[in-house]
């Protein structure tokens, strides 16, 4: 464990002295829970509607893929008009969007930025990279399949997608979210002792507790 | 004076019809901007879409009882600010709340939202939510400057605090407007004007593609909605006390309609053709252009 991490005493400006143990006061430890749809049907519908036409992305440029984000927004492209837009905070994201290989550091990141975004929440893998590791599939420092850390609603094949790939994509995981299949959030909190036993398998140096926001 | 009942539920008609047309205004100003950038732009009915799923979200997080308190604030101030100036004068239906002191009222409402903003962003304990605070705050302190300015000057002008006796004197003809009969105040009140919309080149506070998000950052789900709610009210009340104190007013929904588009394409037109301030320019030029054209103003009234 990092030396910052651990249980120390803190003397404060007016010399009164307090413990500081950064692990419980930084990060909370509460598992997620499942959180079911609104039982009336039509009510469900209405907001699954909603959801899919209100895409805000969490990207995640993790690799070559993140470059192709970019033009999705230009006027080319121009993704607002699907109703698709960034925002900077995981908080008020939907989808988060991972783009290609992830190495084990970043994994670690990209797991607690995840926790932080409210559910519903989507993941969307973009890249060869994401599905099955692409070039980088016997490295010693990427995963392989995003889908054993984080339950992912949809791939975008290619290595790398073009804008148009990810504009198809949209377009999918929308479907997907209409027909209210993209209870991916909820899949991640009924097996949660599974993920978290795979993320701990490939971070060596997991000095965090099983945090969730 | 008497308190009549039913002066409530015309003020919620009011603030609904507010509300709807914040909400599609907005979205035509993104889109006039988008097509300036050759864009289509957002659908014109995306804030509702946004609004109503962030309702839809199922779970929440809190930081504290501030944290709740923040965008609950926001709101009152917007909806204070609404319901203290009279939106269509000369109807008995749409006054509103209005009385003779309003003007200084107004003016607190607008800095009021911004506290409860900075307290609750404070509590998230985001740092990007500090720095966008602390700028926030100091911008619009500075464009609140030539603002008070150049509402004195017009109090001065007419003797009275009270909005509705300001905008009866401006009736009768579009030479009697406070533009054309007091303009370096009305010039001095627009430059702040654009300072507190949010839109380039003033919106350090937000500061894209340097500080995301600013004071919003931890904010989400119905809390964030709330706030969206917000920023639709807020300019269009923002824009009525703009209205009334220097265009004159408006007599009937479709001339309030017209001017509140008008007077909010201005922002949006300055923010199209300027890049972005950085924070200690944009009080700079608040301090050499704005503030001294509201000291001017008010030596001339
Ligand atoms: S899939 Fe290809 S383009 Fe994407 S990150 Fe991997 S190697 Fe790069």
């Amino acid at each position: 464990m990092k030396d910052e991490l651990k249980k120390r005493i803190v003397k404060g400006p007016d010399g009164f002295e307090f413990e500081v143990d950064p692990i419980n006061d930084y990060y909370c430890d509460a598992a997620p829970k499942v959180h079911p749809p609104v039982y009336v049907k039509i009510v469900e519908d209405l907001f699954n509607w909603a959801r899919s036409e209100s895409i805000w992305i969490l990207g995640f440029g993790t690799g070559c893929g993140a470059i192709e984000m970019r033009p999705l927004m230009t006027p080319r492209f121009d993704a607002y008009r699907f109703g698709v837009q960034w925002r900077p905070t995981p908080r008020q994201s939907n989808l988060f969007i991972i783009s290609g290989y992830l190495s084990v550091k970043t994994l670690k990141r990209v797991i607690r930025s995840y926790e932080q975004m409210q559910s519903p929440k989507y993941v969307m893998g973009l890249g060869s990279c994401t599905i099955n590791g692409g070039m980088y599939w016997d490295s010693y420092n990427t995963i392989k399949r995003l889908d054993q850390y984080l339950p992912v609603d949809l791939y975008v094949a290619g290595c790398m997608p073009r804008p148009e790939a990810l504009l198809k994509g949209f377009d999918d995981l929308k479907k997907i979210i209409r027909a209210g299949k993209a209870e991916g959030a909820n899949l991640y909190a009924e097996n949660f002792d599974w993920y978290k036993a795979n993320q701990k398998k490939v971070i060596q140096d997991w000095d965090m507790p099983d945090y969730n926001w | 004076m008497t308190f009549e009942w039913m002066k409530i539920p015309y003020a919620l008609l009011t603030l609904f019809i507010v509300v709807n047309y914040g909400l599609l205004l907005s979205a035509l100003i993104a889109k006039i901007g988008a097509r300036a950038g050759r864009r289509h732009g957002i659908p014109i009915y995306q804030n509702y879409i946004d609004l109503l799923k962030n309702f839809a979200q199922r779970s929440s997080v809190t930081h504290g009882v501030m944290f709740y308190l923040g965008p609950v604030f926001r709101l009152t101030g917007g909806i204070g600010l609404l319901m203290f100036v009279p939106v269509i004068y000369g109807s008995a239906m749409f006054s509103n709340l209005s009385f003779a002191g309003d003007l200084i009222l107004a003016l607190y409402f607008v800095f009021f939202s911004t506290l409860g903003m900075a307290l609750g962003a404070g509590e998230s304990g985001h740092p990007h939510a500090a720095i966008g605070v602390s700028r926030g705050l100091a911008q619009v302190t500075m464009a609140e400057l030539p603002l008070a300015l150049a509402v004195f000057a017009v109090a001065l002008q007419y003797h009275t605090l009270s909005i509705t006796d300001i905008v009866a004197a401006q009736q009768g003809g579009i030479l009697h407007w406070t533009v054309f009969t007091n303009p370096v105040a009305v010039a001095a009140a627009m430059l702040a004007f654009l300072g507190t919309m949010m839109r380039p080149p003033f919106d350090v506070v937000i500061a894209p593609q340097e500080i995301p998000i600013g004071p919003p950052t931890e904010y989400h789900s119905a809390y964030l909605a709330l706030m969206q709610a917000n920023r639709a009210i807020f300019p269009i009340a923002k824009i009525v006390i703009y209205m009334s104190l220097f265009f004159g007013g408006a007599t009937s929904w479709p001339v309030f309609f017209l001017k509140a588009f008008l007077i909010y394409l201005f922002a949006a037109f300055v923010g199209v053709v300027f890049p972005r301030f950085r924070v200690e320019q944009s009080i700079r030029w608040f301090l050499v252009w704005a503030v001294p054209l509201g000291i001017l103003s008010l030596l001339l009234a």
